[in-house]
């Protein structure tokens, strides 16, 4: 049913309809309205679920840990400075190849305090072994949050997984959505069974010390499953289109590439500001598209080198730094070309939008035509020089 | 694909720590034993048994070789030997 609601109502239904038996997480904004509207949900007996208060986001994470493992479907979500307080937890989580499935509203991160969007939260935790999606826009979020629980739920999968959407921009929008009926989620989604799980009657020890006999291989398992991850999500993606209506490729989408001569590379909200600059470009002959990155984890190395071996100019948006390197999703574009027979002519990497910094269709334009020069390394765009100072003396 | 992740109870059995002693082991000299299991209470592999006096004996696939059994032993019955190869 065609709806119009706020993104983190949406996010809150859709979880509703995946019949989570324990939630639990602390508020952060931007991600408070999710998980308020779903302790409404729950108080109002609209889902059978215990929704565990906690005092911090170490413990939500905890919370939502324990619960897998007893073989419970389970949610949590958070933000920014509590997505780190729950880092140590969330390592665990993935170590344990537990899959708890978690909405991370985007957020700057600390200091200078600051609650507007960029993606320094979640593509900080990159490496922490949970899979990780980037929705373009409400739709696409909630989708994701139907595909994550079948994905990490699989047998040969059990691993956690984020969905990553853009705080403020897709937490605090309005859209129309398309809202699925309980049937067509039951159709698509089983209830979790576990293939193992803490039970009295059957005791077994999850996450044990393991000594350097055994640690390499549970890490070698964990890095081939995310591979495995790459082959199932397109699987998946097809079985939704056909309970639900709406196709996505999951790994990467592509925007007007084909002729394309200079493409941008991008994650989450902006490819929609992306595109409508495409259209209005487009309009007036110039030859431009968008690669959108969907799956950042597993990273899809082989679909981005097929949609982008025969583009000219690249250039990667990133939302996000690593601080003293390169921007990380430029760096590992670059990676997927290197060695390769073909390859762009041009790389060029653009930081935007930190902390909430607006992006317009100005700053796309300013990239599409920065990118007629030299290779740009980790540029600001929009950066404002008057605020910046040797001292404060 | 899955590595190590669960065990089962009992995995410390499979986890053999004898290879750990590196000087010495527990000699049970079976003379003046009066079996008073402490010897058996104090080890903290669980490795040593014994039914009634002077039939005591360690198992040291699992003896760390610790020497806490001849501390205890009230008839200094047990004495801590070089372990061989030992220098």
């Amino acid at each position: 049913m065609k709806e119009l609601l706020e993104g983190s109502m949406a996010v809150a239904e859709i979880v509703r309809l995946c019949k989570p038996g324990v939630i639990s997480a602390y508020p952060i904004t931007p991600q408070t309205h999710i998980v308020e509207e779903l302790a409404q949900i729950v108080a109002d007996g609209r889902l059978n679920a215990q929704f565990v208060n906690v005092e911090s986001e170490h413990s939500a994470a905890s919370v939502v840990l324990g619960a897998v493992a007893t073989g419970v479907r389970a949610y949590t979500a958070t933000s920014s400075q509590g997505l780190f307080y729950m880092a140590e937890v969330l390592y665990n989580i993935a170590g344990m190849r537990l899959p708890v499935i978690m909405t991370t509203a985007a957020r700057a991160i600390s200091a200078p305090i600051n609650i507007w969007n960029d993606h320094q939260d979640v593509v900080s935790l990159r490496d922490s072994g949970w899979i990780q999606f980037h929705a373009e826009d409400i739709q696409e979020a909630m989708d994701l949050h139907l595909i994550a629980y079948r994905l990490g739920e699989d047998r040969s999968i059990m691993l956690p997984v984020m969905v990553c959407m853009d705080g403020f921009i897709l937490t605090h929008g309005m859209e129309t959505v398309d809202m699925p009926s309980q049937e067509q989620v039951d159709k698509f989604l089983s209830p979790y069974k576990a293939p193992y799980k803490l039970d009295v009657e059957n005791p077994l020890t999850l996450g044990p010390l393991v000594d350097p006999e055994y640690y390499m291989e549970a890490r070698f398992a964990l890095n081939k499953t995310q591979e495995e991850a790459l082959a199932l999500i397109p699987k998946l993606t097809a079985e939704f289109a056909k309970v639900f209506g709406r196709t996505y490729n999951g790994l990467v989408e592509g925007y007007q590439l084909k002729d394309a001569e200079k493409v941008i590379v991008a994650m989450g909200s902006v490819c929609g500001t992306i595109k409508e600059v495409i259209d209005e470009l487009r309009a007036k002959g110039k030859k431009v598209g968008l690669l959108k990155v969907t799956s950042l984890r597993p990273f899809p190395v082989n679909a981005i080198y097929d949609a982008l071996k025969n583009i000219p100019k690249l250039a990667v948006i990133d939302r996000a730094l690593s601080l003293g390197s390169f921007a990380p999703l430029s760096a590992e574009v670059k990676a997927v070309f290197f060695g390769k027979p073909k390859q762009p002519k041009n790389i060029s990497s653009f930081v935007v939008g930190l902390g909430g910094r607006d992006i317009t269709k100005d700053s796309i334009k300013e990239i599409f035509r920065l990118m007629n020069g030299k290779d740009k390394q980790a540029e600001f765009i929009d950066l404002k020089p008057e605020l910046l100072k040797e001292s404060y003396e | 694909m899955f590595g190590p992740l669960i065990c089962k109870p009992g995995s410390s059995k499979s986890n053999k720590t004898g290879p750990w002693r590196t000087e010495s082991r527990p000699k049970f000299l079976k003379k003046n034993c009066i079996a008073c299991n402490m010897c058996v209470a104090a080890c903290p592999e669980s490795c040593i048994s014994g039914q009634g006096k002077n039939t005591y004996e360690v198992d040291l696939a699992y003896c760390k070789g610790c020497g806490i059994c001849a501390a205890v032993c009230p008839k200094k019955d047990i004495e801590m030997i070089k372990e061989e190869g030992a220098e």
